[in-house]
């Protein structure tokens, strides 16, 4: 058959001999001899070389025996000696051959189980010929992928980023190009085939990891155990139409490596790091952050590390609260690092935050200078936030920056959400504003102490915050409403939600979840990095008790915020002396005061919001290891964990982050 | 338009099973399957069918004696039952058949064996049509390509 030894010459290139599809070597699979005479007449009209089979171990013997005679396989799905989809799962492994799965049965269910164990395509019976007529797209689409991961092998990344995209594109003709139905766009063919041959090999069938994916994700993961995550069983787990093995296998991929970065946090991340720099960007710059300080300040405890990876890979709330702020945290102080320039040994706190950092500072990219002009506010109490998480003065810079970071890409806002994660929620409801002056309020009060101590490029994280704040800021008009939006964004949402901070934290690793898609942001963030470093850097450079002022002029939200945070921060070492100027702005948020006293806010405000920045920072760093991967869910979400848990009373981190180096200058006045 | 008045005969005759819901679309399939190579596909095929099927009647047949219902067998058979009759475009019959499983999945034991009586009729039914109408398509000599009733 023509077919067979063109195949090998269509592999080599985009050839395709003028007979082709004729000749085709199909395999076709049914108890029912009915079907099986009706589709092998139809097979042979679309003038296919047509064997057919009515028992599937006949089939495996024969696809066994002769490896290479056929082009792809059709099979029933319901079998008497075998399943269909064990005996997809057995061609896809020994073969490799394209198999089209058929039944009467249209469910949903089976459908997705098509997709799942890797069929390329789904025909629901009664089959026409029309449906048969554009198989050999299938085939066609797996050269071409094949070739081009040969071609492109030589790039461990790419040569992994290109197999996943054909593993997708191959595996999805119907669901490709991001169109994850099955039978009914085989259907429709005509079209779909023209264009999915020309663009499935080319165009990427990218998946983009939500936060909310992300957390079903890491559901699944944590259900199956990590150990035990496989990703069939994570697929089946989480249930997502369209979402294919090969999109959970590389996930997973990039969540281990996460986990390992959070365990194995220190200096030696650096190497995976510079891995998840390439996705990220150039986070690594915030190495003059104190990331390493943070790490290395041992503030980030080995669980809460995890936590933060937790939360930052998967945003799962499932872990405690903290642990996604953590996470973020710790991505911040990866970023920030670099970034902040937390003079004060900050950097530091943030070894192990550095490697994080790079994620993050790819997520500041997304903050536009006016953003972070709106945010700066935000942005400031954000960074502060992070910084304070930090609890360390460099931590919280850095989770600052790193909130920031994050906070970018999603809507700045959302870092606020949060940082505020717990007190967003509360704040924002009582205060009428919404999560943004949670966020605000925990960049606020990171901002203080950022300014202070973080002067240097920190201003990441007060850009974040502004991003973040800026999301919310930017209907700071409307606050109350704005906030909201925020927390729309799937980061913070989290912090919408959350009434309470304990709460908060966890939902707002969830809201984070809106960072998820930031995977993708984060690569786009870390383009736009340089804008962002700028932008952070003018706000960094304002002074902190300017930025407390402005913090408290510009945004009630911050106030709120940084009330909230200076309760929550409470623990942390504050040494905002904006913080305090802050808090009194804060104080006025009065209803944060509920979540924590309030009171206490005002006086150590800015200590606390440093502190619990910080104190979250350092613990989200600690924790957020891997969490490069979702630098944008983590940076909010780790945030706001860390906030929440400052708030929760950590132990005070000792942060000796000051906002000074955080240049308030994003805060509008 | 029909010379012979057989073909005009057969050709209307055709018509009725698709205007009655008797035949749907997927009838129409195996008719455009039907070349010179092979000229009597389509009554090789409606042949193999109730062949093939007369087995699935009977397993259900026999399951329904069986009491209490084995509903997941039940419907395991009727769904080998439509996915074959919908191949050859038996209308009624898949209709029966779908009917039959959603009363398997309610564990309607009642609703099962009334269905499965209708179903029978109609299988029945289109059984005697289509050979009817097979045999007079032999006698009509071969067929132009149909005009398809949508």
């Amino acid at each position: 058959m023509s077919t067979a030894s063109s195949s090998a010459a269509w592999k080599a290139g985009d050839v395709v001999p003028d007979r082709f599809p004729a000749g085709l070597r199909v395999l076709v699979v049914d108890d029912d001899p009915t079907c099986l005479m009706i589709l092998e007449k139809m097979l042979r009209t679309c003038l296919y070389e047509v064997t057919k089979c009515n028992r599937a171990e006949t089939a495996l013997s024969m696809l066994r025996e002769n490896k290479n005679g056929f082009d792809i396989v059709i099979s029933d799905v319901h079998m008497p000696d075998m399943d269909g989809f064990k005996l997809l799962e057995h061609i896809g492994l020994e073969m490799d051959l394209p198999v089209i799965m058929m039944s009467a049965d249209d469910g949903k269910h089976v459908v997705m189980k098509g997709v799942t164990h890797g069929a390329c395509d789904y025909l629901i019976k009664p089959v026409r010929i029309e449906a048969l007529k554009n198989i050999w797209q299938h085939v066609v689409r797996k050269w071409k992928n094949e070739w081009k991961d040969f071609e492109q092998s030589g790039s461990v990344e790419e040569g992994d980023r290109q197999q996943k995209q054909s593993e997708d594109a191959d595996y999805s003709s119907s669901a490709n190009e991001g169109n994850w139905k099955s039978s009914k766009k085989r259907k429709d063919d005509e079209d779909e085939t023209d264009e999915r041959d020309d663009s499935s090999t080319l165009k990427k069938p990218r998946v983009v990891w939500s936060v909310e994916l992300h957390q079903q994700f890491v559901a699944a993961v944590n259900q199956l155990g990590i150990d035990k995550a496989v990703p069939k069983k994570i697929l089946e787990l989480m249930n997502v139409p369209g979402l294919t093995r090969e999109n959970v296998a590389s996930h997973l991929q990039k969540y281990r490596l996460y986990l390992r970065r959070l365990s194995g946090v220190s200096q030696h991340q650096n190497s995976f790091m510079s891995h998840q720099e390439e996705t990220f960007g150039p986070l690594s710059s915030l190495n003059g952050l104190d990331l390493q300080t943070l790490a290395a300040t041992g503030q980030l405890p080995a669980e809460s590390l995890a936590t933060l990876q937790a939360a930052g890979l998967g945003r799962s709330t499932a872990k405690s609260g903290v642990p996604m702020a953590l996470v973020d945290q710790r991505n911040i102080f990866s970023f920030e690092n670099p970034k902040l320039r937390f003079g004060e040994g900050q950097q530091q706190h943030i070894n192990g935050n550095n490697k994080q950092i790079n994620l993050l500072h790819g997520i500041p990219m997304t903050m536009e200078p006016k953003q972070l002009v709106g945010l700066h506010h935000t942005a400031q109490s954000i960074g502060n936030v992070n910084m304070q998480v930090t609890s360390h003065g460099a931590q919280s810079g850095q989770n600052n920056s790193l909130l920031m970071q994050m906070g970018q890409p999603q809507s700045r806002g959302h870092i606020l959400n949060d940082a505020t994660v717990g007190h967003a929620p509360r704040l924002l409801s009582s205060m009428g504003q919404p999560i943004l002056s949670n966020g605000i309020a925990a960049n606020v009060s990171t901002r203080n102490r950022i300014p202070e101590n973080i002067r240097a490029p920190g201003y990441n994280p007060v850009s974040q915050a502004s991003s973040m704040l800026n999301f919310p800021m930017n209907h700071a008009s409307e606050l109350p409403g704005n906030i909201l939006p925020l927390g729309s964004t799937p980061g913070m949402s989290s912090l919408t939600s959350k009434g309470t901070f304990q709460e908060d934290v966890n939902s707002e690793i969830k809201g984070s979840g809106g960072f998820m898609p930031s995977y993708d942001i984060f690569n786009d963030l870390n383009q736009h990095k340089p804008q962002s470093w700028e932008l952070q850097n003018v706000s960094m450079t304002s002074d902190a008790s300017q930025r407390s002022n402005s913090l408290q002029g510009n945004l009630d939200l911050t106030q709120s915020v940084l009330v909230q945070q200076g309760i929550s921060s409470g623990q942390m070492n504050g040494q905002n002396r904006s913080a305090a100027v802050v808090s009194k702005a804060m104080c006025s948020a009065g209803d944060f005061s509920e979540q924590r006293n309030a009171q206490n806010v005002n006086q150590h405000f800015n200590t606390l919001l440093v502190d619990n920045t910080i104190r979250v920072k350092s613990e989200i760093v600690a924790d957020v290891s891997p969490a490069n991967l979702f630098p944008d869910h983590f940076g909010q979400e780790d945030l706001m964990s860390a906030l929440l848990k400052q708030q929760e009373g950590i132990a005070p981190a000792e942060n000796e982050f000051d906002f000074d180096g955080y240049s308030m200058d994003n805060i509008p006045e | 338009m029909e010379r012979n008045p057989m073909r005009r005969q057969l050709a209307v005759m055709r018509q009725s099973l698709f205007d009655q819901g008797y035949l749907d679309e997927q009838f129409v399939q195996l008719e455009e399957l039907q070349d010179d190579a092979n000229p009597n596909f389509v009554e090789e095929v409606v042949t193999l069918y109730y062949r093939d099927s007369a087995r699935l009647i009977l397993n259900v047949e026999q399951a329904l004696e069986r009491k209490p219902f084995d509903f997941n067998k039940l419907d395991g058979y009727m769904h080998q039952f439509k996915g074959s009759s919908s191949s050859i475009g038996a209308k009624k019959v898949k209709a029966e058949s779908t009917l039959f499983r959603e009363y398997c999945k309610s564990g309607n034991g009642e609703g099962c064996m009334r269905t499965f009586q209708q179903l029978k009729k109609e299988y029945a039914t289109l059984r005697k049509k289509l050979e009817a109408y097979f045999q007079l398509a032999r006698q009509a000599g071969p067929m132009e390509t149909a005009c398809h009733p949508k």
